[in-house]
């Protein structure tokens, strides 16, 4: 198959986003508990974040006039891919501790791998990506790698 | 809430539907700060990309089978680990069903493996999910 990706871009495989951090709220907690439907007091009353609750932490906050026009922030981790047809994959996540409120963590974004596989349509690309939670005292929270394929 | 020793593999998980209306949505979305465009405004969705209607977040589909295990355990165990795959497109109205099933135990550990789905109302899997939960 021909080989999609230049060595610029795999160049890029191992970098990272600079670490984002945050100062986690029980109201942040009791918004995302609501709006996903959960029926646990503990997310409810914001005691104790669901199992998803970091997945905003990912997303940049910028003005409008600053995101594409479907809305969505340029992610700076992945280089420019030849592929465009982008669509999310899996996500795994390990579970060391809940996030709780008044916890301040650090979330650092990992570009662990790129690389090319034939489909059945064509080829695809796979972007392999880890999102890592700590404490500010660098005790973890949890490890969260998730996949993107372009096609 | 549920006893490890009662449990036994290909046990099913107490299945739960969810709807999500266009406030839950917004809702959703705003609680992450999600700006995309095809999970709130119905003519770029439609016009500009193509899709049938407002396309339901990947990561909210997920959340729902997170909650089959989470509502499952309770407080007597907790999560190890847990994982969804994207597989299928869902959209604005559709009534989602989420569910699982006791894959594995391990007795050494008190560790039980459970597999997860999210069904739409022709059955097909739109998130499948696996999750490992460590009881007391």
């Amino acid at each position: 198959m021909a080989e999609l990706l230049t060595p610029e871009i795999k160049a890029r495989i191992g970098t990272a986003n600079p670490p984002i951090r945050v100062e986690v709220t029980r109201r942040d907690i009791q918004k995302y508990a609501v709006s996903t439907g959960q029926k646990a007091r503990k997310y409810l009353d914001g005691d104790e974040a669901p199992p998803l609750f970091h997945f905003g932490y990912s997303m940049e906050i910028l003005p409008p006039e600053a995101l594409r026009k479907d809305g969505i922030a340029e992610d700076k981790l992945i280089p420019p891919l030849p592929l465009k047809r982008v669509m999310a994959g899996n996500s795994d996540t390990v579970y060391h501790r809940p996030i709780r409120p008044g916890d301040k963590l650090v979330i650092t974004r990992v570009l662990k791998d790129i690389y090319q596989k034939d489909g059945k349509t064509g080829p695809l690309i796979f972007v392999v990506t880890e999102t890592v939670v700590t404490t500010e005292a660098g005790a973890p929270v949890l490890n969260e790698t998730t996949s993107l394929i372009a096609r | 809430m549920t006893a490890y020793e009662n449990i036994q593999v290909g046990d099913a998980l107490p299945s739960r539907d969810h709807t999500a209306g266009i406030v839950q949505l917004f809702m959703y979305n705003a609680a992450i700060w999600n700006p995309h465009r095809i999970h709130f405004d119905h003519a770029y969705a439609t016009q500009e990309e193509g899709y049938p209607g407002i396309v339901l977040d990947g990561p909210l589909q997920g959340d729902w089978i997170g909650q089959v295990v989470t509502d499952w355990i309770g407080a007597d165990a907790t999560l190890v680990s847990f994982g969804y795959a994207n597989r299928r497109a869902a959209f604005l109205g559709e009534t989602m069903t989420a569910g699982g099933q006791v894959e594995a135990k391990d007795d050494s550990t008190r560790e039980v493996k459970v597999s997860l789905f999210l069904k739409n109302a022709q059955g097909e899997v739109t998130i499948p999910g696996h999750a490992v939960v460590r009881f007391r």
